[in-house]
């Protein structure tokens, strides 16, 4: 239980605060910042914790490569935890905005933290860099010059999944994911792709931990395939009772990237051998730049990473050639915008540019959890999905010129 | 076996599996609540820190079963610790001053926990030999760890009801429990009853954590949600009552699983999925409160009052 008390001294530090910014927009010209500030606002705490955590050492990582800087100037990187809770993570950001005066934020999870945070961070002229969150509300009719995602849109991941279990042949589906906007939109791009039988599909509080009424309904449904999207902890809890219960044998489970990563895989083991799953980026896809994260991050924390890393350390690689291609002049905004929509950074997933909304068209794996030659259980990347794939929403988003 | 009659049947285990878990956090708490008429809040971070100890023992010994144990005792003597420190303090108070006290404790155990553990949840694996399901019938697979949550409830229910109404410490533990003035009186020594009761209530509660956290996740406030479930356990029950306690753990275990299996398939059937994916589950969880609702405006005392 968290509580955070109200300021008492909160009208005058506000009207000092106005004072500031009215003084900061008064400057003329657009010069050289001395230093880039970034404000990593994510889920430390909590059963989403060890997607922030990813989140925050793959940027971290990023910076430390980089000698401490992001584009040729000092970072400093102010992390703060959001407690998945988007009041909580709303006053934060207020804080990190107009106390720390970040010059980008990034870091958040969830997508309903994200709405919470997005429109005050917009308002105040921040740009937001998303590591993970990638609602579909700012790739359509809400998006934004200031909002750029460095992972995807939240459908895309199950489009692939929903691609790959009817190209696969399955004829019958169960359908499970938490009650709330993610949630519906992952089943929504499910279906966008697969239009056979659905034989049951569940949504469930997004704390529920316990899924044997669940399971009990798949097994008295009989599907072929299921599908969840469970991210985190929940996912880890599914996976465990799916395969204490016996169904494994049965149906064949698929889930988008999140649900079978290296935090699920290293909680669950291997009991998730055999589970595919989508994903934008895996450890072994083959490009330099991949390679050299990978091996860098293992170094540094002596994990696997996960695609919440890789996110965080290509929305770092982004913001640095961003900051490097205006030449740290961080105050001319139009500036900075064409620079992050060129984006001219060598992603750790291949090809990758924005499209019009500022959302990325990329490629989709399919990966599938196996013993590797280490014998360990991870995943390994078994073919493209999509290629060059845009999202749905892109057509409802009138972008502001600049 | 039809699909109906097997959802059903698995349904009616993990509300029996559900149930028994609440009757051991209901158990420790009714017996407070009704002998030293004391609010206890704090119930559920001995469940929590259990929980943690369990774990916590587990991983240092490899073994669940040493760490269940090493926990189980170990949230005992902090029960009791408790009790002597600070709760005891509280009991003359009235329940608003003990909701407050024991608030503060609850709030405390979160962070010290946090402190101690890092806000980040802790793995707690089922011994591998329970990893899988059995065969209970042909065609029905059930997961052993579940069955085994089963067993060991209904035999601490059974320890429980011969401690209770088959041994000296049972009497005066019913003594207590219906006239605590006239116990005293009698010459029962109340405050090192209170301290053992407490202990054992702590002990209950570890076991429960222990063995519900390779189910679901031991991580900070873990102890809060079912701490209220717990509370509308002993309502229906009837507050210091153990049989009321089992009752009612057990009805509202089955009415929560089931009305989250049933409820969404009859909405899906009536009203179309859309609506089914909307209200099903806001009614599910709301379920068991309109139960208690009904419990309290039939019988306000609960199902088996223990106070004449």
């Amino acid at each position: 239980m968290q509580t955070v008390a109200a300021s008492p001294s909160r009208p005058p530090m506000l009207a000092t605060l106005a004072a500031f910014a009215a003084l900061a927009c008064a400057a003329p010209l657009a010069q050289a910042a001395d230093a880039v500030k970034v404000g990593l606002l994510s889920t430390l705490s909590g059963p989403g914790a060890g997607l922030g955590v990813d989140i925050r050492d793959g940027f971290q990582l990023a910076v430390k490569q980089g000698g401490g800087k992001l584009g040729g100037l000092p970072a400093e990187v102010v992390v703060a935890d959001d407690q998945q809770s988007p009041d909580v993570a709303r006053q934060t950001a207020d804080r990190l905005i107009k106390r720390d005066k970040v010059d980008f934020m990034t870091g958040i999870v969830f997508s309903n933290v994200m709405l919470a945070v997005g429109a005050p961070t917009f308002q105040s002229k921040t740009f937001y860099v998303s590591a993970n969150a990638g609602p579909s509300q700012y790739a359509g009719e809400q998006c934004n010059p200031y909002f750029f995602s460095a992972s995807y849109q939240n459908d895309n991941l199950h489009e692939a999944v929903g691609k790959t279990v009817a190209d696969k042949g399955f004829k019958r589906v169960a359908l499970l994911a938490p009650n709330y906007p993610a949630g519906k939109d992952a089943l929504a791009g499910f279906k966008r792709f697969y239009k056979g039988e659905i034989a049951l599909e569940s949504y469930t509080p997004l704390n529920q931990l316990d899924y044997g009424a669940e399971i009990a309904k798949m097994r008295a449904a009989k599907p072929d395939a299921v599908y969840i999207f469970l991210p985190g902890g929940l996912g880890i809890n599914f996976i465990k009772q799916f395969v204490g219960s016996g169904l494994s044998k049965d149906m064949t489970l698929f889930g988008p990237g999140f649900s079978a990563d290296e935090d699920v895989i290293r909680a669950v083991g291997a009991p998730m051998l055999g589970m595919f799953n989508s994903s934008l980026w895996a450890h072994d896809l083959d490009n330099a730049a991949n390679k050299r994260f990978v091996a860098d991050f293992q170094k540094e924390y002596g994990r696997l990473p996960t695609l919440y890393a890789a996110q965080g350390y290509d929305a770092a690689r982004l913001i640095d050639g961003a900051v490097r291609d205006v030449k740290g002049r961080l105050d001319d905004k139009a500036a900075v915008r064409k620079a992050l929509e060129a984006a001219r950074f060598e992603s750790v997933r291949g090809p990758f540019r924005f499209n019009t909304n500022h959302f990325p068209i990329q490629d989709y794996y399919l990966r599938v959890v196996t013993q590797d030659a280490q014998g360990r259980v991870t995943n390994r990347t078994l073919g493209t999905v999509f290629r060059n794939h845009a999202d749905a929403y892109v057509g409802a988003c009138k972008m502001p010129a600049a | 076996m039809t699909g109906a009659g097997v959802l059903v049947l698995e349904q009616s285990l993990n509300g029996l599996q559900f149930g028994l878990m609440l009757f051991l956090l209901a158990a420790g708490l009714t017996l407070v609540f009704g002998i030293m008429d004391m609010i206890n809040l704090a119930h559920g971070s001995l469940y929590m820190v259990g929980a943690y100890l369990v774990a916590t023992a587990a991983v240092a010994s490899d073994s669940f079963w040493l760490g269940l144990a090493a926990g189980i005792a170990g949230t005992a003597v902090l029960g009791m610790l408790l009790e002597v420190a600070v709760l005891r303090r509280l009991y003359q108070r009235d329940h608003l001053s003990q909701v407050l006290g024991t608030f503060a404790i609850l709030l405390m155990a979160n962070e010290g926990v946090r402190m101690l553990w890092g806000s980040q949840p802790v793995a707690l694996n089922p011994p591998a030999g329970l990893a899988g399901p059995v065969e209970l019938l042909p065609g029905f697979l059930y997961p052993a760890y579940r069955l085994l949550i089963i067993g060991v409830g209904l035999a601490v229910a059974a320890l429980l009801y011969v401690l209770v109404t088959r041994t000296r410490i049972g009497m005066r533990v019913r003594a207590g429990a219906s006239n605590r003035e006239m116990a005293r009186a009698m010459g029962v020594d109340v405050r090192r009853l209170f301290t053992a009761v407490f202990g054992f209530g702590a002990a209950l509660c570890a076991l429960a954590g222990g063995l519900l956290g390779p189910l679901l996740a031991v991580q900070v406030g873990m102890g809060e949600s079912i701490l209220i479930l717990a509370f509308v356990v002993i309502v229906i029950g009837g507050i210091g009552s153990i049989r009321g306690a089992f009752f009612g753990a057990l009805l509202v275990g089955v009415v929560d699983t089931a009305g989250r299996a049933l409820i969404p398939l009859a909405f899906d059937h009536w009203l179309g999925p859309e609506a089914a994916a909307g209200a099903g589950p806001a009614l599910a969880s709301i379920l068991i409160y309109l139960l208690m609702a009904a419990v309290l405006f039939w019988k306000p005392r609960g199902l088996f009052p223990a106070h004449g």
